[in-house]
């Protein structure tokens, strides 16, 4: 489980965060959702510790990570799995050489195991036959996949995805969003999931953080998002056409 | 010959001056004139300078650097050091061309062109272009695409493992391009030596041998390695804190050259003074 209480953080004098409080359970996908530029990248980059927030605490499973010393977050950064929005996949490494990388920097496994638990993750995540081949000679639905499996090399307590369907097609989206949902529940992980895509929503939204703003103005789970009175979230949750349209005809023809 | 120096030094010293002047007034971003910009690089040099976490990745990273950096700038070094050599030699038959000069000194006065200030400062300033563009975008690329982000949230140090490999590589690896960069340009010399009736190759090879110092050879390698230590240190710190995107990443690398060129001019002239006087 982490909490996060009241935190604050602005940038040249311009305040991103305004004093967010919210729990993320584990084995548990939680959502942070919101329009692009609410600040859900830097609540992502906040809980993990790559921005520094004025203010507020963030407690992993009741650790104080903003009152840590150099070496509990070097400990804590190992328990911590991350999917960035980019994929950030080393360039000049193959895929196999991205999945092995924490592994070789930080397991004290030899190099046969390596291998082995490399080739399990890369299984895990349906990805085999392009361990050889270099991040920018594969998709981008399969470079995610590749970003998944580095990020869980290391059995992760706590795993952070920032937008990981975003460039996707649809069907490709559901397929990442799936495996997410597969490995939180497999593991027992505390999953937080960036989004603003509303499939994602409805298909795995056990815990949803909704950020409007910079202020935390909606919390729930994916059955009652559709019956909140919030009216930036309705705005939020109806703005595709396609939901638009469902609404107008329920609200015409009735349930 | 101190005369000849202190002018040398007066001079430089203003062609420095100016750049910098001119520059600060485009560009605030100027590393030498930014006491913030300072204190930052002090403190990225801080964490670069700490026990790798994988001394075999250290190893086999630094391996790497060597043969991006230092070997594959050796077709330019030769390449640059065969023609400049060749045109030094011209020049200077053209200059001392007097029946009161012995015709030797034509390959003497090269010789030292060569060894005080072709050979390192020179050599630096066009290592500077390759390699500190070069360095730089490859870590600002790493930056705008959050893969220093990705080693930072695994708990590397991602300044000590991408940067200190840099570093001991290219510094490692900086005589062996100047000590080449010598030869060849000796070579450039002979070829016009031997190919035109400009000066027989018997003088021109006695006077490369006449009166030498080996501590200009010492100096030249000091310099080039205090040299080889600013070109990889300030393009990776420009690189290291580029925010934005690809426009981004192209002017911290041309930040990153202009910057050590200037810093290398300006130690060549601290350089200079402490080891030659
Ligand atoms: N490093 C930064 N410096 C200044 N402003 C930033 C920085 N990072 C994010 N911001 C600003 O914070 C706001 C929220 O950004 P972000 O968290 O990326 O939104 P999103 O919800 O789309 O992920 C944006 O207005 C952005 O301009
Ligand atoms: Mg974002």
């Amino acid at each position: 489980m982490i909490e996060v209480k009241n935190l604050t953080k602005s940038f040249d004098g311009k305040t991103i965060l305004h004093d967010v409080s919210a729990t993320f359970y584990t084995g548990k996908t939680n959502l942070i959702i919101g329009q692009s530029g609410s600040g859900k990248t830097v609540l992502m980059k906040s809980i993990v510790g790559l921005v520094r927030p004025e203010q507020g605490e963030i407690l992993y499973d009741g650790r104080d990570y903003l009152k840590m010393n150099a070496e509990q977050v070097k400990a804590i950064r190992k328990e911590i799995g991350m999917l960035f929005q980019g994929s950030a996949l080393f360039d000049s490494e193959t895929v196999l050489g991205n999945v092995m990388f924490p592994l070789v920097m930080f397991s004290d496994m030899s190099h046969e195991e390596q291998l082995e638990r490399a080739n399990f993750c890369l299984s895990r995540v349906n990805l085999t036959g392009a361990e050889n081949k270099y991040p920018s000679e594969i998709s981008g639905g399969m470079q995610k996949r590749v970003a998944i499996a580095r990020a869980i090399a290391l059995n992760p307590r706590y795993l952070f995805c920032d937008e990981p369907n975003s460039g996707l097609d649809p069907k490709t989206s559901i397929v990442i969003d799936e495996l997410l949902s597969d490995i939180t529940h497999e593991y027992n992980i505390t999953t937080i999931i960036n989004t603003h895509d509303m499939n994602s929503v409805l298909g795995i939204g056990e815990n949803i953080i909704f950020i409007e703003k910079g202020h935390r103005a909606w919390v729930g789970d994916k059955n009652r998002i559709f019956k909140t009175s919030n009216e930036a979230l309705n705005d939020f949750v109806f703005a595709t056409r396609l939901f638009q349209e469902v609404k107008d005809y329920i609200v015409n023809h009735g349930e | 010959m101190t005369n000849y120096c202190d002018k040398y030094i007066v001079l430089k010293s203003i062609v420095i001056v100016t750049f910098v002047v001119d520059f600060q007034l485009q560009n605030n971003m100027l590393l030498i004139n930014s006491i913030s910009q300072f204190g930052r690089y002090c403190l990225f040099m801080r964490r670069v300078f700490t026990i790798p976490d994988r001394w075999r990745v250290f190893l086999q990273r630094t391996l790497q650097e060597v043969s991006k950096l230092g070997v594959d700038s050796i077709p330019l070094v030769v390449i640059v050091s065969l023609f400049i050599g060749a045109v030094i030699t011209i020049q200077m038959q053209l200059n001392i061309s007097s029946p009161l000069i012995p015709a030797y000194s034509v390959g003497l006065a090269t010789r030292d062109i060569v060894l005080l200030e072709f050979s390192n400062s020179i050599l630096c300033l066009i290592l500077a272009g390759k390699v500190g563009s070069n360095i730089a975008s490859e870590i600002g690329t790493m930056r705008v695409t959050e893969q220093i982000d990705a080693l930072d949230i695994m708990g590397v140090n991602s300044s000590n493992f991408l940067v200190l490999p840099k570093v001991v590589a290219f510094v490692l690896f900086m005589p062996v391009l100047v000590l080449l960069c010598m030869g060849t340009a000796f070579l450039g010399g002979l070829a016009v030596a031997w190919a035109t009736d400009l000066i027989s190759v018997t003088k021109y090879v006695y006077g490369l041998q006449a009166f030498f110092q080996e501590w200009y050879v010492w100096y030249a390698l000091i310099k080039s390695l205090v040299f080889a230590y600013i070109i990889a240190t300030v393009a990776s710190f420009f690189g290291y804190y580029v925010k934005g995107g690809a426009l981004e990443v192209g002017k911290a690398s041309t930040n990153a050259v202009v910057s050590s060129s200037i810093l290398i001019l300006l130690f060549d002239v601290i350089l200079t003074k402490l080891l030659l006087q």
